[in-house]
């Protein structure tokens, strides 16, 4: 959406501020703009072939995409929150509808529709960089998956970590994690390459 | 130089978690061997992306659960098309006809567990109903006596240092069953026990630190799975004084015990589990907390217990929530759970008999 600047909105600082906190993962603001902009995505997919478990998975794909271009520091907002949003669902929809040949793709518009294809791009690569990840975490198995998952993704420090796995310590839990990253980063490498 | 050792000046570098002479120190290896500083920069990326993966699995957990919670409190709805769709407009059409019928299976399938449970080797005074039933009757006993046999000659191999853990139930037939993470602190081997006694080996597929929740599958050949389970989950808010019951092993043989949900919240307000007014001891710790209708809408989490008779619950739907995110990672993870429970208006004994098959003794093996 970089240059395209056809409807000149003015973005108020609480919108601003609202996207910012999109990308510091806070919960308030995801539950605002999720409370406020769903039942158009919902709307939107369901008249156009889509299901209810559609409309939920286009929707947070697109949170998602949120996520990203408010942690990507070239990034600026120039539309507004919903119809950003709105252009990423009917981009993502109108793909997949393309791909499963399930109609011809004519929808109607529902709101204003800004340029997503360089951002959805890198959505795309971020989240092949993602299932990379994800992948590797399925096949290191336990107790190093729950281990990892604790530290990097619940955050827990190691006395709890130590506590909770049964080690006798904290530095006993740390050089586990470690052993474990060793093994993950193998796993990773292997992944990479093959993509 | 070590992997493990550089994968942790790595990480706290990274962190900048290094005094400024570990820093050049660290920053002197690198340069004076390439080798290292190859891992190094391996390091580096894969570290960044380790991180990205647990912002982006904290981001989605928080997509997950707002979905939830906007659901719950009617901000969003469903949608039901009003037009098109055929098959609605006949069920709404037909609707009547269907739940007459339903009722009607509803009503024999009462009837001939009734008489099944009437005819059952269970009530043996019932002699002459017993002698019509000899075929099945003999089968009954002759798996009866298998189940003894399994009794005596108990897999766990003799010497190992073995806890009676806790309690744990069946999320998905085919072998799933959750418990109180706690309860396996220490453990080597798992081991889990049904109502008759007959141990399976289990392995722990994952344990939620977050939610105190860990995932068991029943990994022996002697297990048959079930086809399906009587009781679901619930994904509601229960209401405060409903009237609850748990099955656990606080002690070698299956103990029933009733009481009512007090709190919403947890031990200091903790949102993801309720407060149960119950009498429940430690080896009930991973049992299932049942409303009326026969659904899971906790598990008994009794190591926060501080006073008497009351005890803390995690949610059923943080179960909902872990299994949604193991699939996140493991794809071909097959588990189902459901949400209606086929016992809604059983009365109590009806549902404890159908339900207690599904409930297993946790059997640590300690290293």
């Amino acid at each position: 959406m970089r240059g395209i600047n056809t409807s000149k909105v003015a973005i108020t600082e609480q919108e601003k501020e609202v996207f910012r906190s999109i990308g510091n993962n806070k919960k308030g603001a995801i539950e605002a703009v999720y409370k406020e902009n769903y039942s158009l995505i919902q709307h939107f997919i369901i008249s156009n072939n889509g299901t209810e478990d559609d409309a939920r998975d286009v929707f947070q794909e697109a949170m998602m995409v949120l996520y990203e271009k408010s942690r990507s520091p070239e990034f600026e907002l120039t539309c507004q929150i919903r119809t950003y949003l709105y252009s990423v669902c009917r981009r993502l929809w109108l793909k997949k509808l393309q791909y499963s040949r399930r109609i011809e793709t004519q929808v109607e518009n529902y709101d204003k529709v800004v340029a997503v294809e360089e951002d959805l791009e890198q959505h795309e690569k971020l989240t092949q960089q993602y299932l990379t990840m994800r992948t590797a975490m399925g096949k290191i198995g336990e107790p190093c998956k729950s281990l990892i998952e604790a530290f990097y993704v619940h955050r827990k420090n190691m006395h709890e970590i130590a506590s909770f796995f049964g080690y006798t310590n904290a530095d006993n839990a740390k050089n586990q994690k470690y052993k474990c990253l060793v093994r993950l980063k193998k796993l990773f490498f292997a992944q990479y390459k093959n993509n | 130089m070590e992997q493990l050792h550089i994968a942790e000046l790595v990480e706290k570098y990274l962190k900048s978690e290094l005094n400024p002479e570990e820093k050049a120190q660290f920053e002197e290896l690198r340069k004076s061997n390439p080798e290292v500083d190859q891992t190094v920069v391996e390091y580096h990326f894969f570290l960044e992306e380790m991180e990205r993966y647990g912002q982006v699995r904290r981001f989605k957990s928080n997509l997950y659960d707002t979905h939830h919670t906007l659901q719950e409190n009617a901000d969003i709805k469903d949608l039901q098309l009003k037009t098109g769709a055929k098959i609605i407009n006949l069920w709404s059409k037909y609707r009547r006809v269907v739940a007459v019928a339903a009722s009607i299976a509803g009503i024999t399938a009462l009837f001939i567990s009734g008489m099944v449970s009437l005819f059952s080797p269970n009530a043996p005074i019932r002699d002459l109903e017993e002698l019509r039933r000899k075929v099945s009757n003999l089968e009954k006993q002759s798996t009866k006596q298998i189940t003894e046999f399994n009794k005596i000659k108990t897999k766990i191999e003799p010497g190992a240092d073995v806890k009676f853990g806790g309690t744990s139930f069946m999320v998905d037939p085919n072998g799933f069953l959750v418990t109180s993470a706690h309860v396996l602190k220490g453990a080597v081997k798992v081991y889990v026990q049904n109502v008759e006694g007959k141990d399976f080996l289990a392995e722990v597929v994952h344990k939620d630190l977050e939610s105190d929740i860990a995932l068991l599958k029943i990994n022996d050949a002697d297990f048959s799975a079930t086809t399906s389970l009587p009781y679901g989950f619930s994904r509601k808010k229960t209401d405060l004084s409903e009237p609850v019951f748990t099955l656990g092993f606080p002690k070698d043989e299956i103990v029933y015990n009733e009481g009512y949900l007090s709190a919403q919240t947890g031990l200091e307000g903790d949102t993801m589990s309720c407060q149960i007014t119950i009498t429940a001891n430690p080896g009930n710790s991973g049992g299932p907390v049942f409303n009326k209708n026969g659904e899971v809408i906790g598990i008994l989490n009794a190591r926060q217990a501080s006073a008497k008779g009351v005890v803390f619950a995690t949610k059923s739907k943080n179960i909902y929530r872990l299994v949604e995110s193991l699939k996140e990672t493991e794809k071909d993870l097959n588990i189902r759970m459901k949400e209606t429970s086929a016992l809604k208006g059983s009365n109590r004994s009806t549902q404890v008999k159908k339900v207690q098959d599904h409930i297993y003794m946790v059997k640590v093996v300690l290293g």
